[in-house]
């Protein structure tokens, strides 16, 4: 066992779009160093872009001094992104994953977040404890 | 902004390029919103979108064409996207959105399916 195969590296931000740079950066390089190719790279990164984006629009309202934990994990061959925020209580079940067909039939805008994670990632569970949201996103390696 | 930057140069008589260059996400979206804004209060419909050195787009950027395409095409004219890089179509094509967009290889291939149109 390689010691990359247990290890956690973690970013905390502002809730800030300018920081969404950041993000991505930091989540490229961790997907990198645990070996995925440049494809599942770039998916990962959206995923977690547009988790980030639902924080700050969503649970903090654009509330700007309010933090975002973004905390990788691999455990095996489970790459793991836990993303925690103290904003607004997310129930995931008030979101309509939408039929891409009638969504863009009708020139809708927005709620695609969830629908890109849930493509793009193997697992997506969201929970909601001691005042905390917490998304977690799974892509097996 | 500087991540981001559009420029809107003309075609030709009746179409309009967008050249966007960098990363589009939440944070940057409202600069290509100005743009199309622009655009439409000028009653120019006819727009090609130039994303050879678009480097990246998350949701809140393909909402911004969500939110344009109607009026456009209301006006009889469209919102082609060319030269898009592979890592760009790959989201989205995730979303469908080929399926409503025409997306083509170049500038050259959007001005004659303008000329189709007519």
């Amino acid at each position: 066992m390689t010691k990359l195969q247990k290890h956690t590296s973690s970013l905390v931000i502002h809730s800030q779009t300018h920081r969404l740079k950041e993000v991505r950066e930091f989540v490229a390089e961790q997907a990198q160093l645990h070996g995925f190719k440049e494809d599942d790279i770039n998916k990962i990164v959206i995923a977690v872009d547009e988790a980030c984006t639902n924080i700050i629009k969503h649970g903090y309202r654009f509330a700007e001094n309010e933090t975002i934990e973004i905390q990788i994990n691999r455990n095996g061959n489970e790459f793991e992104i836990l993303i925690t925020d103290h904003g607004k209580k997310f129930d995931p079940s008030s979101v309509a994953v939408p039929d891409m067909q009638e969504y863009l039939s009708h020139y809708h805008r927005g709620g695609l977040g969830i629908y890109l994670m849930k493509r793009i990632m193997d697992k997506v569970e969201f929970s909601f404890q001691q005042k905390t949201n917490t998304l977690r996103l799974v892509k097996y390696l | 902004m500087s991540d981001f930057k559009v420029t809107i140069r003309d075609h030709s008589e009746n179409i309009q390029v967008l050249d966007l260059k960098g990363y589009l996400d939440a944070h940057t979206a409202p600069v290509l919103e100005d743009a199309f804004g622009k655009l439409l209060n000028e009653k120019k419909y006819r727009i090609i979108v130039n994303c050879k050195e678009l480097t990246y787009i998350s949701s809140a950027g393909l909402g911004v064409f969500m939110a344009y395409i109607e009026d456009v095409r209301a006006n009889k004219g469209d919102i082609k996207l060319s030269d898009m890089t592979p890592k760009v179509f790959n989201i989205f094509d995730l979303l469908g959105f080929p399926m409503l967009y025409d997306i083509v290889s170049s500038e050259k291939d959007a001005a004659t399916k303008f000329a189709e149109m007519k």
